[in-house]
């Protein structure tokens, strides 16, 4: 498949730029970040809290098939200004790791494109880099397994 | 000294990395790589140690003298640590566009409000 999803981590450096051109108007870009049903599904986790405002704040929680939680994260929402930005803290429970700030930006391209601009601020490089050389590939296979599903349950 | 180096911790020196890129299309001794820049040879000597010892480069003998050449199976691995997460994003990002896409067309098939 071809590689749309592009990231930017220049060495030594503590923060990494993704961007993300998407076949979709700019609305549904955005209400996919900002309604739990649909982040959930593409996030692959459970969203328990989602407070689309400034000082809200927002809970994931995954669980494995047995019911046990294999993953939580949290954190605060300082900016949200529709079909424009995101801003907000993102923090893995229980990792060492500490948190991270992330900001959103959404712009349209077209009637029919946008695109999505995540700039994610570490603490430290090295925090970093430790983030990116997570075993990520488990997650993606689940992720892939559960895209599937859910695309042949909507059509 | 930290004896754990790894790719990384070599590439986040610029003068490491314009070695590298000295090295990308060349074998080179320490001297006429120390040549190419305005720091002490002993500085330069230390960088390549840097490099040998996290493997981005191998010394060969060539004759009476040492070359520097670049291990590409190791300049691979600074390549490939960030494939993993960009995939990760690319999976989600793909599925999202999947939900809307879906979502839209339901939409549609209903008919104008």
């Amino acid at each position: 498949m071809e590689k749309k999803t592009k990231i930017d981590a220049e060495d030594g450096k503590q923060d990494l730029l993704i961007t993300r051109e998407f076949d979709l108007p700019l609305e549904l870009l955005f209400r996919a970040h900002a309604e739990a049903e649909i982040l959930q599904q593409w996030m692959g986790t459970k969203v328990l809290k989602l407070e689309n405002k400034k000082h809200g704040g927002y809970e994931f929680e995954t669980s494995d098939p047995a019911g046990n939680v294999v993953f939580r994260a949290n954190g605060t929402i300082h900016d949200f200004a529709p079909n424009e930005r995101i801003t907000r803290t993102f923090e893995m429970e229980n990792t060492g790791f500490p948190v991270q700030l992330e900001f959103l930006e959404f712009s349209s391209l077209s009637d029919e494109k946008s695109k999505l601009t995540m700039h994610i601020v570490y603490r430290s490089a090295e925090d970093r880099d430790n983030m990116l050389k997570l075993p990520f590939k488990q997650g993606i296979n689940m992720a892939h397994d559960r895209l599937q599903k859910i695309a042949g349950e909507l059509r | 000294m930290n004896l754990r180096r790894d790719v990384f911790q070599a590439i986040a020196d610029p003068t490491r990395r314009a070695i590298l890129v000295l090295l990308a299309t060349q074998t080179l001794t320490a001297g006429a790589i120390a040549a190419n820049f305005g720091t002490a040879r002993p500085t330069v000597s230390k960088h390549l140690q840097i490099l040998t010892e996290c493997e981005l480069l191998a010394k060969e003998q060539m004759g009476r003298e040492i070359h520097y050449r670049l291990n590409p199976k190791k300049m691979r691995e600074i390549a490939d640590f960030i494939e993993p997460f960009r995939k990760m994003w690319d999976e989600r990002f793909n599925k999202l566009e999947d939900i809307m896409k879906a979502s839209r067309k339901a939409e549609d098939d209903l008919g104008p409000y």
